[in-house]
C-alpha cells in the first residue's frame, strides 16, 4: 500500500503545492488547516508521515508534534516541521519536541521530495 | 576637704587632658603623630581597666578572693594570640575601612543595615549600665572624699535632688568634654589622635596612682607582701584567697570568667575601638602583647594587700569598694587621698570617653543614618555638606549615652545592679563573638545566621542575666527568679533546664553561647551565602580584595561630589588626590571611571557613614560597568539573581534611591524590550516574506521540472504565483512604508483638507471591491467640517483601509458598511461600521500591532492581507494628534473609529 | 622573611595554649591548698608567677626580632 502523507499548513497556496508535489509520487495524501484538525486527521487518516507547518491558528506545529510524540499509538509517525522562521532555536526546539526533520521555507521542492521519501524508507 | 577645691583639681587635671589631646591632635595635622608608638598604643589599650578595676577590683577580691583575676587573664591570653587574631583583624578593618564593630559585622554579613542596627542596640543596652558604674564611681568617690576626715558616705536616697546630685555634673561634664575630644572634626578613617593620647596619659595616671596607694598600703602601713599576707593568715582571711573550694564547677567559673573577660577584650565597643580602629600601625600590636598584659600585671599586685589591709583595718561594715580611698584617708593622707580620686576620674573619663564615641559612631552610622536614608531621602540629597549633621547626630548620641547612664544610675542606686554590672556587660558583648569570630575564620556564615545568633544570644542573656538583676533590684517580683515565669520552674532564668551549681555568669555564658552558636552555625547552613556575603566572606576570611571590587562604577566627576558631601570638600579632595598619585595619574579628572576607583570612593565613604550606608550612596551614582572576559560573565551569570534582589534591596532603602533607579530600569527595560521586538518583528517579517515566496518558488520548481504538466494545472500554477507575488510586493512596500513612518521621516504633505473629501475619495476607490461582493456601502457626514492642516493622501489611506478590511469582513450580498463623521468643539471624528463576525474583546487591540491580524475570517481559516494595514492607519492617525480604536461585540459587527484634533485647525480658513 | 613570621605565629598560638593549661584546672587545682612561697599564699605566688612568665615569653617571642 502507498504511503500515507499528512499535510498540516494554513498557507492555502503552499498547501497546494505540497499536495500535488506528495500526490506526484504517489502518495495517498490529506489535508489540515490547523493544529486541531491535525490532529483529527492523524487519530482517523493515520498518516505515515506527516509534513507539519509551526505558524498555525489554534494549535501551533510544536503543539501538535509533543502531542503526537506523546502518543505511544502514534509512535511510528514521521514528522517532518517546515517553517518560515529559521532561527537555530527555533530547529532546536522541534528537533528537541520530537521531530524527524525540520525544514525552512521556501524549501527545494526535490530535495523536500528527496527526504520525505528517504524518511520513509528508513 | 572643700568640695570645690576637689572640683578644681578635677577640672585641672580634664583641662591637661584636653592639652595633651589637642597637642597631639596639632601634631598630628602636622605629620609628627605623637601616637605613632607602640607603647602609647599598648597604654591606651588599659582603658580596658576603669573604676570597676580601680575601685571594683579590691571589692571584688574582699567578697570572692582570688576571683577577681580572670578578669585580667583573659585579656593577657587574648593578647598572647594578638599577632594572629587581633592582627588579622586589623588588617580588614583597614582593608574595608570599617568603623566600629557593628560596622564590622554588618559589613561582614553582606552590609547589612539590619545587623548593625541590631549590633548597636545590644552593645547600648549592654554598656549604658557598665557607663552608670563609672558615673556612680566618680560621684561616690567624690562624696566621700568631700567629707574628709569623716570616713563615712552621704547617705543616698531618694530625696537627693537631680540639682544637687554630683553624679549628673559629672555626666554632663564628660559629655562636653567626650564632645569636644571625639567630634572636632569627622575623619574618614575615625581616628581620633588626640583623644588616644589623651587615653595613654590616663593610663599612666590611674596605674601610678594606683601603684602609689599600693606601696603606701604594703610599705607604709605594712612591712610588705608578707607580712601583710602574715597578718592575714593571723585572722583567718586567707580563706577568701582559695578558688571556692575544690569543686570542678568552681573551676568551671573560673575558666568561663576568664573566656568571658578574653573575648570582652576584643568586643567591647571601647576595646575594638582603641585595639582595632585607632591602631596605626599593625607593628604596634608587638610592643602590646607583652605590654597591656604587664600593664594589668602591674595594675593588679597591690589589690590583695589593699583588700586585707582594708578589711583588718574596717572590717566589712564599710564599703569595700571604697578602700582604695578611704585607706588613705584613715591615714590622714589628702593628698595622697586626692591623687587616688584623679586617678579614678582618669579610669572612669578614659572609659566614657573611648566607649561613648565608638557607641555614638555606631549609633550615628548604624542606626540613625539607616533610618535617614529610608524614611528621609530627599532631605538628605537635598543637604549639600552632610558633615555638620553628622558631627551633630554623633554628638547627639554622646549626649543621650551619657543621660541614660545617669539615669540608670538614678533607678539602680545602690542596687544589686550596679555591682555586677561589669560581669554583667562583658556577657552582652560577648554575643559578638562567635558572629564575628566566625565571620573572619568560616565563609559560611550568612546575614540571616548572624541574625539569628545574635537574636538567639542576646534573648539569652536578657532572660538569665538583665532579667534576673533587674528582680535582684526589686524592679520585677523575686518569683520570677526563685519558682520561675508562671511557676515553672524549668524556666527558672538561673536554673534554666534544671541546670544548677553554677554562677549566674557562667550559666549565662553556656546557655547564650550555645543558642548563639547554635542559631548561627545553623541558620547559616540552611542555605548558600549569596553573592554579596560570598564576596564579604572573602575579604574577611581570605582577607583579600575579590577578584571583582564590585561590579558598579562610576566617574570620578560624580563619586568626588558625594565624598565631598559627607566628608567635606577639603578631605575629599586631599584623598583623592592621593589616590590619583598612589595610581600615578596626575590629577583627578584623569583617573579612569574603574571598578578600582568606586570601590576606593566606596571605602572612603564607608568610614564616614559606615560601610552599608556607604553602598547605598555609591549605587545612586554609578551604573553597572559593562562586564569583561568569560569568567566574569560566568560570575555574573551565575550570581545574576542575587545582585538582582540585592540591587532590589536597594531601591527600598531609599525612596528617591528608586525612584531614579527605577528610571533606569524603566528606560533600561524599555531598551530590552525594543531590542526584543526589533528582533520579533525582523523573526515576523521574515515568516511573512518567506511564506509567500515558499509557494512561488514550490510551484516555479514544479513547472520548471515538469514540463508535461496538464496545462489547466499549468494556468493554475502560474495564477498563484501571481497572486503570491502580488502579496510580496504588497507586503514589502507596506514594511518600507512602516519603518518611513515609525522613523518620522514620513514624507509628510500637509496641506488644507476637508475630510469629507477624504471620505469621498476613500469611497470611490473601494466602491469597486464592495460592488463585486454585493456589499451595501453607505455614508452619513454631519458636518460642515472645518478645515484642518493634514496629509490628505495619508487620511485617504486610512479610510481605505478601514473600508476595505470591512469588506474583506462582512459577508457577501448582505454586507452593510456604513461611514460616518461627526464633528465636536475639539476634534473631528469618523467612524466605519460594518455588520461582519465582530471582533473579540482579548483582539481588539491586538489587531493594531505589527501581523497581529485578529482571529480571522471564520468561514476561510485565515484572514487575508498583511497583518500591518492598521499598525500603519494608526501610526498615520497618531501622528496628526489623534486616536485610532475599534469597539465591537463578537457576532455584531466592529466599529472603528478615528479622531483628528480641531488643533490642526487652519486659523485663517 | 615569611618562614619567621609563620614560626612566630606559631610559638604564639602555643604560649595561647601553655597559658590557658596554666590558669585552669587541674594545674591550678594543684596550688589551690595552703602553704606558702616566700612568705606568700601558694596559689597566689603560682598564678602571679605563671602570670609574670607568660608576659615574658611573650615579649621575647615578638620583641626578639623585629621587622
Amino acid at each position: 500500500m502507498n504511503p500515507r502523507i499528512l499535510i498540516v499548513d494554513d498557507e492555502p497556496n503552499i498547501v497546494v503545492s505540497l499536495e500535488y508535489l506528495m500526490k506526484k509520487e504517489g502518495f495517498q495524501v490529506a489535508v489540515a488547516v490547523d493544529g486541531e484538525e491535525a490532529l483529527v486527521k492523524i487519530a482517523t487518516f493515520k498518516p505515515d508521515l506527516v509534513l507539519l507547518d509551526v505558524m498555525m491558528p489554534k494549535k501551533s506545529g510544536y503543539e501538535v508534534c509533543q502531542e503526537i510524540r506523546a502518543n505511544p499509538e502514534q509512535a511510528g509517525i514521521k514528522v517532518m516541521m517546515l517553517t518560515a522562521k529559521g532561527r537555530d532555536t527555533e530547529v532546536a526546539k522541534g528537533l528537541a519536541l520530537g521531530a524527524d526533520a525540520y525544514v525552512t521555507k521556501p524549501f527545494s521542492t526535490k530535495e523536500l521530495v528527496a527526504q520525505v521519501k528517504a524518511m520513509l524508507a528508513a | 576637704m572643700s568640695s570645690w577645691g576637689i572640683v578644681l583639681a578635677a577640672l585641672g587635671y580634664l583641662a591637661l587632658l584636653f592639652f595633651i589631646a589637642y597637642k597631639a591632635d596639632r601634631r598630628a595635622d602636622a605629620g609628627r603623630s605623637v601616637i605613632n608608638s607602640p607603647s602609647v598604643y599598648a597604654l591606651s589599650l588599659a582603658v580596658y581597666c576603669t573604676t570597676w578595676t580601680y575601685y571594683g577590683s579590691v571589692g571584688r577580691a574582699a567578697t570572692s578572693g582570688i576571683n577577681f583575676l580572670p578578669v585580667y587573664l583573659g585579656p593577657t591570653l587574648l593578647f598572647t594570640l594578638g599577632g594572629v587574631v587581633l592582627q588579622k583583624i586589623i588588617r580588614v578593618v583597614k582593608a574595608n575601612r570599617i568603623t566600629s564593630i557593628a560596622d564590622f559585622i554588618a559589613s561582614r554579613y553582606g552590609k547589612s543595615h539590619l545587623i548593625g542596627g541590631l549590633v548597636t542596640v545590644i552593645a547600648v543596652i549592654g554598656i549604658v549600665p557598665y557607663i552608670a558604674l563609672q558615673l556612680k564611681a566618680v560621684s561616690s568617690s567624690f562624696d566621700l572624699l568631700a567629707r574628709y576626715p569623716l570616713l563615712i558616705p552621704p547617705l543616698r536616697d531618694g530625696s537627693l535632688s537631680f540639682l544637687t546630685d554630683s553624679a549628673l555634673y559629672v555626666a554632663l561634664a564628660l559629655a562636653a568634654f567626650t564632645i569636644v575630644f571625639g567630634t572636632r572634626h569627622l575623619d574618614a578613617t575615625e581616628r581620633h589622635e588626640g583623644m588616644v593620647a589623651a587615653i595613654a596619659a590616663e593610663s599612666l595616671v590611674k596605674l601610678l596612682a594606683f601603684l602609689a596607694v599600693g606601696i603606701y598600703v604594703t610599705y607604709g602601713i605594712h612591712n610588705g607582701f608578707a607580712d601583710v599576707f602574715n597578718q592575714a593568715r593571723g585572722e583567718a582571711l586567707l580563706d577568701a584567697l582559695r578558688v571556692n573550694r575544690d569543686s570542678a564547677a568552681s573551676y568551671g567559673g573560673w575558666f568561663s570568667l576568664t573566656l568571658l573577660a578574653m573575648l570582652a577584650a576584643l568586643l567591647l565597643p571601647r576595646q575594638f575601638q582603641i585595639t582595632v580602629i585607632e591602631n596605626v600601625n599593625e607593628d604596634h600590636l608587638r610592643r602590646a602583647m607583652w605590654m597591656f598584659p604587664a600593664y594589668l600585671f602591674a595594675i593588679n599586685i597591690f589589690v590583695l594587700p589593699i583588700t586585707f589591709s582594708g578589711v583588718m583595718e574596717f572590717g566589712l561594715g564599710l564599703d569595700t569598694d571604697t578602700f582604695v580611698l578611704t585607706l588613705p584617708m584613715a591615714h590622714h593622707l589628702p593628698w595622697l587621698a586626692l591623687l587616688v580620686f584623679l586617678g579614678g576620674l582618669a579610669a572612669a573619663t578614659g572609659m566614657v570617653i573611648v566607649e561613648t564615641i565608638a557607641l555614638s559612631t555606631m549609633v550615628c552610622n548604624d542606626l540613625v543614618m539607616p533610618v535617614l536614608l529610608r524614611l528621609r531621602p530627599q532631605w538628605l540629597q537635598a543637604k549639600q555638606d552632610l558633615t555638620g549633621l553628622l558631627l551633630n547626630i554623633r554628638r547627639g548620641a554622646i549626649v543621650l549615652i551619657l543621660l541614660l547612664g545617669y539615669l540608670y544610675f538614678r533607678l539602680a542606686g545602690e542596687a544589686y545592679a550596679l555591682v555586677a554590672i561589669g560581669l554583667i556587660s562583658f556577657a552582652a558583648v560577648v554575643q559578638f563573638g562567635p558572629v564575628l569570630l566566625g565571620g573572619l575564620y568560616w565563609k559560611g556564615g550568612t546575614r540571616p545566621g548572624a541574625l539569628a545568633g545574635l537574636i538567639a544570644g542576646f534573648g539569652v542573656w536578657t532572660y538569665t542575666l538583665l532579667l534576673p538583676s533587674f528582680a535582684k533590684s526589686g524592679w520585677l517580683s523575686e518569683t520570677f527568679l526563685t519558682q520561675g515565669p508562671w511557676q515553672i520552674a524549668l524556666l527558672r532564668p538561673q536554673q534554666l533546664l534544671g541546670l544548677t551549681g553554677l554562677d549566674e555568669i557562667t550559666h549565662c555564658l553556656i546557655w547564650s553561647m550555645l543558642a548563639n552558636m547554635g542559631a548561627y552555625i545553623a541558620v547559616s547552613l540552611l542555605r548558600m551565602p549569596n553573592a554579596i556575603e560570598a564576596e564579604q566572606a572573602i575579604r574577611f576570611v581570605d582577607n583579600k580584595q575579590s577578584l571583582r571590587p564590585g561590579n558598579l562604577r562610576a566617574s570620578a566627576a560624580d563619586l568626588l561630589p558625594l565624598a565631598s558631601r559627607f566628608l567635606g570638600a577639603d578631605k575629599a579632595n586631599e584623598a583623592f588626590t592621593r589616590y590619583a598619585q598612589e595610581r600615578g595619574v596626575g590629577d583627578i579628572e584623569a583617573l579612569p571611571a574603574d571598578a578600582d576607583l568606586t570601590y576606593f570612593a566606596e571605602t572612603l565613604l564607608a568610614g564616614a557613614i559606615g560601610s552599608a550606608s556607604a553602598r547605598v550612596m555609591i549605587a545612586t551614582v554609578t551604573e553597572e560597568g559593562a562586564p569583561v572576559g568569560i569568567d566574569e560573565v560566568l560570575h555574573i551569570l551565575d550570581e545574576a539573581s542575587q545582585i538582582r534582589a540585592y540591587s532590589h534591596q536597594l531601591e527600598e532603602q531609599s525612596k528617591d534611591l528608586e525612584r531614579a533607579s527605577l528610571e533606569l530600569r524603566a528606560a533600561n527595560e524599555r531598551l530590552q524590550e525594543l531590542d526584543r521586538l526589533k528582533d520579533d518583528f525582523i523573526s515576523t517579517v521574515t515568516h511573512e516574506l518567506r511564506t509567500p515566496l515558499t509557494a512561488i518558488r514550490a510551484f516555479a520548481e514544479i513547472l520548471h521540472s515538469d514540463p508535461k504538466a496538464d496545462i489547466e494545472d499549468r494556468k493554475r500554477f502560474l495564477g498563484i504565483i501571481l497572486v503570491e507575488t502580488e502579496r510580496l510586493s504588497r507586503l514589502i512596500n507596506q514594511i518600507l512604508d512602516l519603518a518611513k513612518l515609525e522613523s518620522g521621516s514620513g514624507g509628510w504633505r500637509i496641506g488644507p483638507l476637508d475630510i469629507s473629501d477624504a471620505v469621498h475619495a476613500a469611497i470611490n476607490a473601494i466602491s469597486q471591491l464592495a460592488q463585486d461582493k454585493r456589499v451595501a456601502l453607505e455614508e452619513a457626514l454631519h458636518g460642515p467640517f472645518p478645515i484642518i492642516q493634514a496629509d490628505g493622501d495619508r487620511l485617504i489611506q486610512v479610510l481605505i483601509n478601514l473600508l476595505s478590511n470591512a469588506v474583506k469582513f462582512v459577508p457577501a450580498e448582505t454586507g452593510r458598511i456604513k461611514v460616518e463623521a461627526f464633528v465636536s468643539d475639539k476634534e473631528i471624528r469618523v467612524a466605519v461600521a460594518d455588520n461582519g463576525p465582530g471582533i473579540r474583546p482579548e483582539d481588539q487591540e491586538i489587531i493594531f500591532e505589527k501581523f497581529r491580524q485578529g482571529g480571522g475570517n471564520i468561514l476561510t481559516g485565515k484572514p487575508e492581507g498583511t497583518g500591518l494595514g492598521l499598525p500603519i492607519s494608526r501610526q498615520i492617525v497618531t501622528h496628526f494628534g489623534g486616536r485610532l480604536w475599534v469597539e465591537s461585540q463578537l457576532g455584531q459587527g466592529a466599529t472603528f473609529f478615528f479622531t483628528l484634533p480641531r488643533t490642526a485647525e487652519e486659523t485663517a480658513g | 622573611m615569611p618562614h619567621r613570621l609563620r614560626l612566630t605565629a606559631q610559638r604564639l598560638v602555643a604560649l595561647f595554649l601553655f597559658g590557658c593549661l596554666l590558669f585552669n584546672f587541674p594545674l591550678l587545682a594543684v596550688f589551690n591548698r595552703d602553704g606558702d612561697l616566700l612568705g606568700l599564699p601558694l596559689l597566689h605566688a603560682y598564678i602571679f608567677g605563671a602570670w609574670l612568665l607568660v608576659i615574658v615569653l611573650v615579649a621575647w617571642t615578638t620583641e626578639r626580632n623585629p621587622s
